[in-house]
């Protein structure tokens, strides 16, 4: 190191590069969001076992639910099951699949690179920004993962394909919206494993409080009303409707509002406790 | 402006504990500022106040020119961080996370690349450029995060504590390092728990305590204050320390004190005094296990200044 030091004493300059980088732009924001969500994808490529809740997971839950619980509900027709599950099992995982995004935001933390980034004259939000777009593939991988393996189960979609990619999208688009709650939890809590505990705190009402596993009209009346404003509960009817037919404006409606909804909300919240973590 | 760094009264709480009591500090344009404390004096807390990742409670601080609190962005472009906190990213390689650092400072790619490169080149990491950072050896490690403090070839670079933990050879490659980034041009300020790291490369010393200034002064004049360079003696039997303090007294104006068990230090001045302690202890027949000239530890600093030990066992607060 020594040798080399005095060798190239010559090349280091303080140059004026802080002085003339481009002032603010959003192409700027962009392209800061666009290198963070390719350090995150370089890191899941790097563990792939980080992939396990988007492709193993949903194929055990198919098997799970369909088989364990199908012959007793829908009048024991396993196959009828899987087509009303399905779609619920869908939005569920969706959810559950945002828990990692906060536990490895929690963990830059602890590590300190959190730190290198907030020391960078980079915006706030694009180390976030970043992460969720990052975020995007694994829901791809999530939706392709569920309804390739529900095919070979015997899941038929019965509108027609452009109904199916648009559920997919659907899906997905609800995921990058949901998944601000899990940035803000990770921003919030002290450990990624406090993350995943809170998460699934919330998640398991939404998920199980809602029409993902049976017929809302079969539940008691107070557990009727949450199942009908839940966010969860709209996202499943409209993908239904999407892929099996049936009225979808109004849900579809539901869901965009929740959407809206939860990034009003949640990316002010995350951006705050993101500026306050020290 | 003269100053590159410029903090007045700066206080910062977390919850109960004072992290900084109100403490001033200056560094020049050009300069190495030594920031010398034990863990909890509060050394990282200000570093990172000075980098724009914490608020003070009170106080201001100018980083370039610009208010920390107010133009954080603007410092942000000014300044590069390598500290126990700051970390690359280990699941990315060392090219990948600089070329990162590089394009998130809005380099061309290829300027990143070739800036990745040279810094590679310059660490003596080349060879481990496409290895993942987790496989990287502490000291690797800690070559890395500074390389990727001076990507963006800032004015002003923040070592919070840079050789903690590194072996004796390893701490010396750091401090060439720290020299060259002064030689072209850089003000740096350096935290540090030993004064012969301050001492060998810091134009100006601060000590800090509590969140306190205990002093501020060159190297020279602070080694002045707190006795310069130590004479430790242990001989080989414990029963001829009172030989030995006869010895010591003579060698120097200053009494002798304990220095360890079964070892004696003095304060000395000039270059003879280890020489006349050698003919003495050899005169008088004394055998030796340990003969050592040295700067007083921080211990001994903060024993001088403040009358009182440092409380090692504290954590560093934040």
């Amino acid at each position: 190191m020594t040798t080399t030091l005095a060798k190239e004493a010559a090349v280091e300059t303080v140059s004026s590069t802080a002085q003339t980088r481009p002032a603010t732009s959003p192409r700027r924001h962009i392209k800061h969001a666009l290198v963070l969500a390719r350090r995150n994808l370089i890191k899941t490529m790097r563990t792939p076992e980080q992939l396990i809740d988007v492709t193993l997971q949903p194929i055990i839950f198919l098997l799970l639910f369909v088989y364990v619980f199908g012959g007793a509900i829908s009048g024991g027709s396993r196959h009828d099951y899987l087509q009303f599950l399905l779609p619920g099992l869908l939005a569920q995982g969706i959810a559950m699949g945002s828990i990692a995004l906060g536990q490895n935001l929690n963990a830059d933390i602890e590590k300190g690179v959190f730190d290198r980034f907030r020391a960078l004259p980079i915006a706030r939000l694009a180390p976030l920004v970043g992460a969720v777009l990052a975020d995007f593939f694994r829901y791809v991988i999530l939706c392709l993962i569920y309804v390739g393996f529900g095919y070979l189960m015997g899941f038929r979609a019965t509108t027609n394909p452009a109904g199916a990619v648009a559920a997919i999208l659907l899906s997905v688009a609800f995921a990058l919206c949901f998944c601000w709650i899990s940035l803000w939890v990770g921003l919030k809590v002290r450990t990624p494993g406090a993350v995943q505990g809170v998460m699934f705190l919330l998640i398991f009402p939404l998920s199980f409080g809602s029409n993902t596993f049976v017929e809302t009209s079969t539940m008691p009346g107070w557990l009727q009303a949450f199942v009908k404003v839940n966010p969860i509960s709209h996202l499943v009817e409209a993908v239904r409707g999407l892929m099996l037919g049936g009225p979808v404006t109004r849900d579809l409606l539901w869901t965009f509002g929740w959407m809206a909804g939860l990034l009003a909300l949640f990316v002010p919240l995350a951006l705050r406790a993101y500026k306050r973590r020290s | 402006m003269s100053y590159a760094i410029e903090a007045e009264a700066l206080t910062k709480r977390f919850g109960e504990t004072t992290a900084l009591a109100g403490i001033d500090l200056a560094a020049r344009e050009g300069s190495v500022l030594g920031v010398l404390g034990p863990n909890g004096a509060g050394k990282t807390t200000a570093v990172r106040i000075l980098a724009t990742l914490l608020r003070a409670d009170s106080g201001r601080a100018k980083v370039a020119g610009y208010d920390v609190a107010s133009q954080p962005q603007q410092v942000r472009q000014q300044i590069g961080l390598t500290g126990q906190f700051a970390s690359v990213d280990e699941d990315l390689t060392g090219t990948q996370n600089l070329v990162m650092i590089g394009q998130l400072l809005d380099l061309p790619t290829h300027t990143a690349k070739r800036r990745a490169a040279e810094l590679l080149e310059w660490f003596d990491l080349a060879a481990a450029a496409d290895r993942v950072a987790k496989t990287y050896s502490g000291g690797m490690r800690r070559r890395l995060d500074l390389a990727a403090s001076l990507v963006g070839r800032p004015a002003i670079v923040f070592l919070d504590e840079p050789t903690t933990g590194l072996d004796p050879a390893k701490r010396e490659a750091m401090w060439d390092v720290v020299r060259r980034l002064v030689t072209d041009g850089s003000t740096v300020l350096l935290t540090t728990q030993y004064l012969e790291e301050a001492d060998a490369l810091a134009d100006e010393i601060t000590v800090i305590d509590r969140g306190r200034v205990i002093a501020h002064d060159t190297p020279l004049g602070l080694k002045r204050k707190v006795g310069g360079q130590r004479l430790t003696v242990r001989p080989t039997d414990p029963d001829r320390l009172d030989d030995v303090r006869v010895i010591l007294g003579a060698v120097s104006d200053k009494p002798a004190e304990g220095g360890g068990r079964d070892a004696l230090s003095v304060a000395v001045t000039g270059d003879q005094a280890m020489a006349a302690t050698v003919a003495r202890l050899h005169a008088a027949d004394i055998s030796v296990t340990e003969l050592s000239l040295h700067l007083p530890s921080l211990d001994e600093v903060f024993f001088t200044l403040t009358g009182q030990r440092t409380d090692a066992d504290e954590e560093d607060a934040a």
